[in-house]
């Protein structure tokens, strides 16, 4: 035998050996992997925990043994916040790396590009973080094309609904307030939610003052809380996501009088904070879950764990994309099968307790087919204020720390 | 009382605008350089200033120097890396280097942007104020920082007046942009000149970037919008002519102010964009222009 081919063997035979011994230490797996694509805004704040959650998630289940033998295989694609990049990795994530299920972006403009192809390419795809009430309105107009798509974050009728629910506990009851401005940003996801704000806000006793739409490349924010200010309203009901931190310093460093009391994503992410040097003190926002606030048993665990490995707590869709592995993971099991039609069958009985709630999502016959289902019991969502650089539950009761306080600039009219 | 508002915010964000524009305009006017990575230098100034303040916690003053100094290097490495190998090589024909240099700055600028996302999200940040609170300016709520911005503005550009018209060097600048070639001549070295030039405007762009930063918050998606302003700033003003840009500045400053309180804030920059096409048609060279 000459030299190099004995060398050539004596390596092969080495690294057969240290495969066997590497197979026998870590658990077995013996099929396939199951494959999810993670298609995410790694640039921006609360698309960056979306991919680095669904690992968290992957990590454990593969930890204590997979599904059914079958290790769980993360792929995750940087979109650049652009749906054109989206659709492409979504093509590449099916036609290219065969994956089984896609979780994909918190922009509802991006979900919106996607759900055609989650159609055409039959792979079921769960969004963590958009809201737009078209996602699950179009599964319910067109079911047997279209229920691929699963909207795992609340709708933007139901996020009105949860900040209605907030609202007329913390400021109606408790703060004697009347009347509300509502201050949004055009985007896909807002235009369902003003609906909803403009119908569930005089059901609770605000009346509706303003309602000001403005873009999300506002950058100057000074004439539109003066406008606000000019119709004197008790509160500012906000609709922001894409912007957050410019109009937060803003109402800071101008030392707006009313407080600011909503949705604002931004303020969602632990580094609001830092990002706005504090001036988000005060604010007000809706949350599905938050650092320390024990929704479920699992929600406080996820978020230090996540914390532990990543250096800051997940941003809202952290929480969501989260369960999203284990429900899909939960569903492969129980379809027994990565069979598209059958993990779609698998996933619309899902009864999941992840760490935002219980995860049912709502049938063929309602209007918002495969949305997850909203009410007590399941998701409610929470308030959560920023205190002393903090994020602090303020509602609902049974998880609310501490109580309502605003900054000294900040003057209540009751 | 509305009229007071606008007179206040028009005046502070024009400050701004008219100092960021008068370094692109210098640079212009002495080099024939159009720097598009204008806006990109701009944000990683007020960036460096919010990570060095909240990162690395060395407080507001230091934090607005580092911005600057930051600013200072971006300039230097503009010049450096990409207008002059473009100026100098021989293998780009002359009448071409212009459309080299459009082109070098410009992706220069993405590659700024793209780093600045990569590692602070773009997300925006804002610059912790030098002063904070409120003052009361003739009946409007007026946050402290929004004067000290229009001031350190007005004085800055002031003292750039000062060093252009009475210091050695400041003429030797002020020679280059009118003959270049009579200044080669008087044994002054173009490049040494260039270079003063480069760092004037590192500064200046420093300083904008960081009073922006602490005024409005900047994020990488700033880049673009800022450098199309200054550009359009610098057309409107004519090329090339500081005056021309301060009076631009203040025009388009007031202008956008003006539409966003009394039309619509998401119309805010129509106005000036049209007047900037009209302009184009009566008076092309723009307002002070030369040529």
């Amino acid at each position: 035998m000459n030299k190099a081919l004995s060398g050539a063997l004596r390596s092969a035979f080495g690294a057969a050996a240290t495969g066997a011994l590497l197979a026998a230490l870590s658990p077995a797996f013996a099929a396939d992997p199951i494959k999810i694509g993670v298609i995410a805004e790694a640039q921006a704040i609360a698309g960056a925990s979306i991919p680095q959650a669904a690992q968290l998630a992957a990590d454990e289940i593969n930890a204590s043994g997979g599904i059914d033998g079958r290790k769980i295989e993360i792929i995750s694609y940087d979109n650049h916040s652009s749906s054109a990049d989206s659709v492409r990795a979504f093509q590449r994530a099916v036609n290219e790396d065969k994956v089984n299920a896609v979780i994909a972006s918190y922009i509802s403009e991006v979900v919106l590009a996607l759900e055609p192809w989650a159609s055409r390419l039959k792979t079921p795809f769960v969004t963590p973080g958009a809201a737009s009430n078209e996602i699950s309105k179009s599964v319910h107009a067109d079911y047997e094309k279209n229920k691929y798509t699963f909207h795992g974050y609340l709708t933007s009728a139901a996020l009105a609904l949860s900040v209605c629910d907030g609202a007329k506990d913390l400021l109606v009851d408790k703060m004697h307030m009347k009347t509300a401005v509502i201050m949004s940003e055009d985007a896909a996801w807002t235009k369902p939610l003003d609906v909803g704000y403009e119908e569930c806000l005089p059901k609770i006793g605000l009346k509706v003052l303003d309602h000001i739409r403005f873009s999300p490349d506002t950058t100057d924010f000074t004439p539109i809380f003066n406008k606000i200010e000019g119709s004197k309203p008790d509160v500012i009901i906000t609709g922001i996501s894409h912007v957050g931190v410019q109009p937060t310093v803003q109402w800071k460093n101008q030392q707006v009088p009313i407080p600011m009391f909503g949705i604002s994503s931004q303020a969602t992410n632990e580094t609001f904070g830092k990002d706005t040097n504090q001036a988000a003190e005060g604010v007000l926002y809706q949350g599905v879950s938050g650092p320390g606030v024990a929704v479920t048993p699992k929600s406080v665990p996820f978020a230090e764990n996540f914390k532990k490995k990543f250096g800051n707590y997940p941003s809202y869709a952290g929480y969501t994309a989260y369960d999203e592995v284990y429900y899909i993971a939960d569903a492969v099991k129980r379809a027994g099968s990565t069979d598209a039609d059958k993990l779609v069958a698998a996933l619309e009985t899902t009864d999941w307790e992840g760490t935002i709630g219980r995860v049912q999502f709502y049938g063929k016959d309602d209007p918002f087919t495969h949305s997850i289902k909203y009410g007590k019991g399941l998701i409610t969502g929470l308030m959560l204020q920023w205190q002393d650089g903090k994020q602090s539950a303020v509602w609902p009761k049974d998880v609310a720390k501490v109580d309502v306080k605003f900054p000294s600039f900040i003057k209540l009219s009751n | 009382m509305r009229a007071f508002q606008i007179l206040i915010d028009g005046f502070a964000i024009s400050a701004l605008y008219a100092l960021g524009a008068t370094g692109f305009t210098l640079i212009f006017g002495v080099s024939g350089v159009l720097n598009l990575s204008h806006g990109a230098i701009m944000v990683a100034a007020a960036v460096a200033a919010w990570a060095a303040a909240s990162i690395l916690n060395v407080g507001t003053y230091a934090g607005a120097l580092i911005g600057v100094a930051v600013a200072l290097l971006a300039a230097f490495a503009t010049y450096f890396a990409v207008v002059k190998p473009i100026q100098d090589s021989r293998r780009i024909p002359n009448e071409e280097k212009e459309i080299f240099v459009l082109t070098g700055t410009l992706l220069w600028g993405i590659m700024i942007q793209e780093l600045i996302a990569y590692f602070f999200t773009n997300n925006a940040k804002t610059v912790l104020p030098i002063v904070e609170g409120v003052v009361d300016v003739l009946g409007v709520r007026t946050p402290k920082n929004e004067i000290f911005t229009a001031i350190v503005c007005c004085l800055v550009i002031a003292l750039l007046w000062l060093l252009v018209n009475r210091t050695r060097t400041g003429k030797a600048v002020l020679a280059a942009s009118m003959n270049p070639r009579g200044v080669t001549l008087l044994g002054l070295e173009l490049t040494n000149i260039y270079i003063v030039v480069w760092a004037i405007y590192g500064i200046l762009a420093g300083i904008a970037g960081v009073l922006l930063g602490m005024f409005l918050g900047v994020s990488s998606y700033s880049v673009g919008p800022l450098t199309a302003s200054a550009f359009s700033i610098v057309v409107l003003g004519g090329l090339g002519s500081v005056s021309g840009s301060l009076i631009a500045a203040f025009v388009v400053g007031y202008l956008e102010t003006l539409t966003a309180y009394l039309v619509s804030p998401a119309y805010r920059t129509i106005p000036a964009l049209l007047l900037l096409v009209f302009v184009m048609y009566i008076r092309p060279q723009g307002l002070l222009g030369r040529r």
